[in-house]
């Protein structure tokens, strides 16, 4: 809230160096590492900004995959007309605009109906776009073609994560984001305390919205052919929230914990065992429920405060996760 | 007789078939602070939760200075300058206590945010005699420690009004001592104050007037010596027989 | 008039399925998102009975409902009680209780794709023309109808006419009170949710003898089942049966007016239409 925290220098620095770190990757090597390398990020960046709404709500959003889309679409119809700057930009306008829709018919509401309304939309999004293609463009998909590399698509990737983070940083030491701790919190405490807490859901629910739509831009050009199927695919949201509720949401860094082993577990299963990867799914929303509340990170500093406080005092400590659910 | 800061005409909030509040009508002058009492269920907390706004009235009026503030959104009414603490205690439970003092200021009148924030939440954690506590997790303190820091909270707002729902409630005995010379103090700095409270002492100690209500229904208003010997109150509270 | 007729038939069905989620969201207070997969495998016993042993899924129903009960019961004892126990408040159970059954819903999906693959499957059971007012109509329609309209029925008798049924309104309305009245809390909302996931079960029985389903199909239904109940009010069982029909109405006429690749749309645009004007359910006076 003040100034600049140590720790929060400390993490800085880090950051920078480990931006610098990963950014030598497309220079190393290419081919599978690269292309998996690719996934890491857009996962980072997609459940990182899915837990700039969803952590400090505790909504959960099942809307990644349509604002994915909806990017990748908007590359997809107007690359030949435009430059790549600009239809990012469109991309990010028209997946915020999504979400204000979404937000101003649910969010006023409680969590249930946001859940449900997210949980269908990626599947109505691609109806609606099939029809509109097939009645007005007679044909099913649109071609992709770009001087862009792979490495490209990581750099612009990573670089949307890095801002990802810094707009989450930013959030984080502002009004909005306290707004959102304590609407978190406590709801009706927060609309007496002056909170007009539906607008600052919204808000939060474009913000978020937007970068998962840059996330969709930016990988369009890995597609070549672009077809409804394949970019509202619904089991992208399922993903984000899964990597970003293992990582856990407190932190902001926190589900960045939880995207490298599960996106390397999917990645193995998924192109062997196609049919078992929903399994894994399965279980990994379970352990989340019952072994880790409040995800690895939230168990890390809950052990460490539990060592610091019997340590420090002799006292004991509230116990670590199970009991206490997300709190 | 100074001018009514909040005036209520004619409250009424029905509850299906069930009419919680009943007509109610009663001003409160700039510096006051009165008692709102009465048995169990009957209608005070409701009365508080249409001023404050968290309930909408079913029909009736409540002006703030010369604002209607009736049938606003909480958050709306907070900017108009009402604060209030809840019948069961709300803190912010993942937060310190500082930050639960914040959330009372930024976000009503100056918005004040940052340092300056810092500084008057500190001094305002002090006032409410929680010294040092400041950045103690409000889930870690006693029942009482958190009603302060609630208190707090609604005083960082710098509310033209009060409210205070049962907030002696659950005290023991020194402890209530010390949470009455507390609204007494911030009451003769000039704050005006409506209090729904059980604790007949505070009552007596505190208030310079009452309104009692009785099955939705005003039946007394006026001082509290006055207001607690009128026979109607007594048989309000203990039934027909001891009248 | 046809529309009229087979939205009718659909929305029987429909108000079954929401039914049990109905009793699950609103009395046992777990929002169900493996719903769907209860129908599903419902879908798939019927069909296996059907078309191994020769068994009238009508009859089927007998032995689908009850296992549906046991094993609904099951998860609620096993899984879901617990995270009861340990919600601080309702919006945590929620977000607990929705995180828990993508698990479940995930883990059957996953599970009945490796039992019976992503192949579509129907089987045919009185596929004979039956008119209605000299239009024909498939006859396992009209009887699916006829049978969903016969348990909701007794589903109906059950709440409003027992003491075991009126322990579950109560609960419904307010768990806290109800407690104070010598309710089991704990187990009647055990029993609403196996109650419930019995109906939607029986509500899967029937839809397997008129509709063409595979084993990822289920969240599609609990959407709609959610949707549903939504429409009718949360715990209303006047209102979700209502709403059924209202959607078996739309869906049709949406399928055959415009674009039968459009029904989510019809579904969404009928979701936001109460999201904005009657979130408190079509039924229901506005409350505070």
């Amino acid at each position: 809230m003040t100034g600049i925290h140590r720790d929060e220098m400390l993490g800085l620095i880090c950051g920078g160096v480990a931006l610098a770190l990963l950014s030598l990757l497309p220079l190393l090597t290419e081919g599978f590492y690269l292309s998996f390398g690719v996934n890491l990020v857009l996962y980072a960046a997609l459940s990182t900004a899915w837990s700039l709404f969803s952590g400090p709500t505790r909504f959960v959003s099942l809307a990644s995959a349509a604002f994915f889309g909806i990017g990748t679409y908007s590359v997809a119809l107007w690359l030949d007309a435009l430059p790549f700057v600009v239809l990012i930009a469109i991309a990010a306008l028209a997946s915020a605009a999504l979400a204000a829709l979404i937000g101003a018919a649910t969010l006023r509401l409680s969590g249930v109906y946001f859940v449900i309304f997210t949980l269908g939309l990626t599947e109505l999004i691609r109806q609606i776009v099939s029809w509109s293609q097939s009645r007005f463009a007679h044909k099913m998909g649109l071609y992709v073609f770009t001087d862009f590399t792979e490495g490209d698509l990581y750099w612009m990737l990573l670089a949307l994560t890095a801002a990802t983070f810094s707009v989450g940083w930013l959030i984080n030491r502002s009004r909005l984001g306290f707004a959102l701790r304590i609407i978190g919190d406590d709801e009706t405490v927060a609309r007496h305390v002056g909170i007009a807490t539906a607008r600052a859901k919204i808000v939060l629910f474009m913000i978020s919205g937007a970068f998962a739509g840059i996330a969709g831009a930016i990988m369009a050009p890995r597609y070549a052919y672009i077809e409804p199927q394949a970019a509202f695919n619904p089991m992208i949201s399922f993903m984000v929230v899964i990597m970003a509720l293992l990582g856990g949401t407190r932190r902001l860094w926190g589900p960045l914990v939880g995207v490298v082993p599960f996106t390397v577990v999917m990645e193995l299963i998924a192109a062997r065992f196609p049919n078992e990867s929903l399994i894994v799914v399965g279980i990994a929303f379970l352990a989340i429920v019952y072994v880790l509340p409040s995800g690895v990170t939230g168990r890390i500093e809950c052990l460490r405060e539990r060592l610091r406080r019997s340590l420090g005092t002799g006292v004991d400590a509230p116990g670590c996760g199970k009991i206490e659910g997300r709190a | 007789m100074k001018p009514a800061l909040l005036s209520v005409v004619r409250m009424r909030k029905a509850f299906g078939g069930l009419v919680a509040v009943n007509d109610v009508s009663f001003d409160v002058s700039e510096g006051e602070l009165i008692g709102l009492i009465g048995p169990n269920g009957s209608g005070k907390t409701t009365m508080l939760n249409l001023i404050s706004g968290a309930l909408r009235p079913t029909s009736g009026e409540i002006r703030l200075g010369r604002n209607q503030i009736s049938g606003l959104a909480p958050e709306r009414i907070a900017k108009e300058g009402i604060a209030r603490t809840f019948q069961l205690v709300r803190v912010l439970p993942s937060m310190t206590a500082i930050e639960n003092v914040i959330a009372g200021t930024a976000f009503v009148g100056d918005r004040t945010w940052g340092a300056r924030a810092h500084t008057l939440a500190g001094a305002l954690l002090e006032r409410v005699g929680l010294t040092g506590r400041e950045n103690a997790p409000v889930s870690t303190m006693t029942y009482i420690d958190q009603k302060r820091v609630e208190l707090a909270r609604a005083l960082a707002a710098d509310p033209r009004l009060l409210l205070l729902d049962e907030w002696l409630a659950g005290l023991n005995p020194s402890e209530l001592l010390i949470g009455i010379d507390l609204i007494g103090e911030i009451s003769r700095e000039g704050r005006t104050i409506i209090m729904v409270e059980h604790v007949m002492d505070a009552i007596r100690t505190l208030c310079s007037r009452c309104v009692v209500m009785s099955s939705g229904v005003k039946i007394a208003d006026g001082t509290a010596s006055n207001v607690l010997a009128d026979p109607d109150v007594i048989r309000a509270y203990l039934g027909d027989d001891d009248a | 008039m046809q529309i009229l007729v087979t939205g009718t038939l659909l929305g029987g069905t429909y108000a079954l399925i929401a039914l049990g989620l109905t009793l699950q969201y609103g009395a046992a207070r777990i929002m169900n998102l493996a719903n769907g997969e209860t129908l599903v495998a419902a879908c798939f016993v019927a069909f296996w009975l059907f078309s191994r042993l020769g068994v009238n899924p009508i009859l089927g129903m007998v032995i689908i409902a009850p296992a549906a009960l046991v094993l609904n019961w099951l998860i609620y004892a096993w899984l879901l009680r617990p995270l009861v126990r340990r919600a601080k408040n309702r919006g945590m159970l929620e977000v607990d209780s929705i995180l828990a059954t993508f698990g479940l819903l995930f883990l059957f999906q996953g599970l009945m794709l490796l039992t019976f693959g992503g192949a579509y499957f129907n089987y045919k059971f009185l596929a004979e023309p039956f008119s209605i007012l000299g239009t024909p109509y498939a006859l396992n329609r009209v009887v699916a109808f006829v049978a969903g309209v016969l348990v909701s029925s007794l589903l109906y008798l059950f709440l409003y006419h027992t003491r075991q049924g009126a322990a579950v309104r109560a609960i419904a309305v307010d768990p806290a009170s109800a407690q104070l009245v010598a309710i089991d809390v704990s187990r009647t909302a055990g029993f609403s949710f196996a109650l419930g996931g019995a109906l939607t079960a029986c509500g899967g029985t029937l839809l397997s003898t008129f509709y063409t389903f595979n084993a990822s199909m289920g969240v599609l239904f609990t959407m709609k089942a959610l949707i549903i109940v939504i429409m009718g009010g949360v715990g209303d069982i006047r209102g979700a049966t209502l709403a059924a029909f209202i959607l078996g109405l739309s869906e049709t006429a949406v399928a055959s007016l415009i674009d039968p690749g459009l029904t989510l749309a019809a579904t969404y645009a009928l979701f936001i239409l109460v999201l904005l004007f009657r979130p408190q359910g079509i039924l229901r006076r506005g409350a505070a």
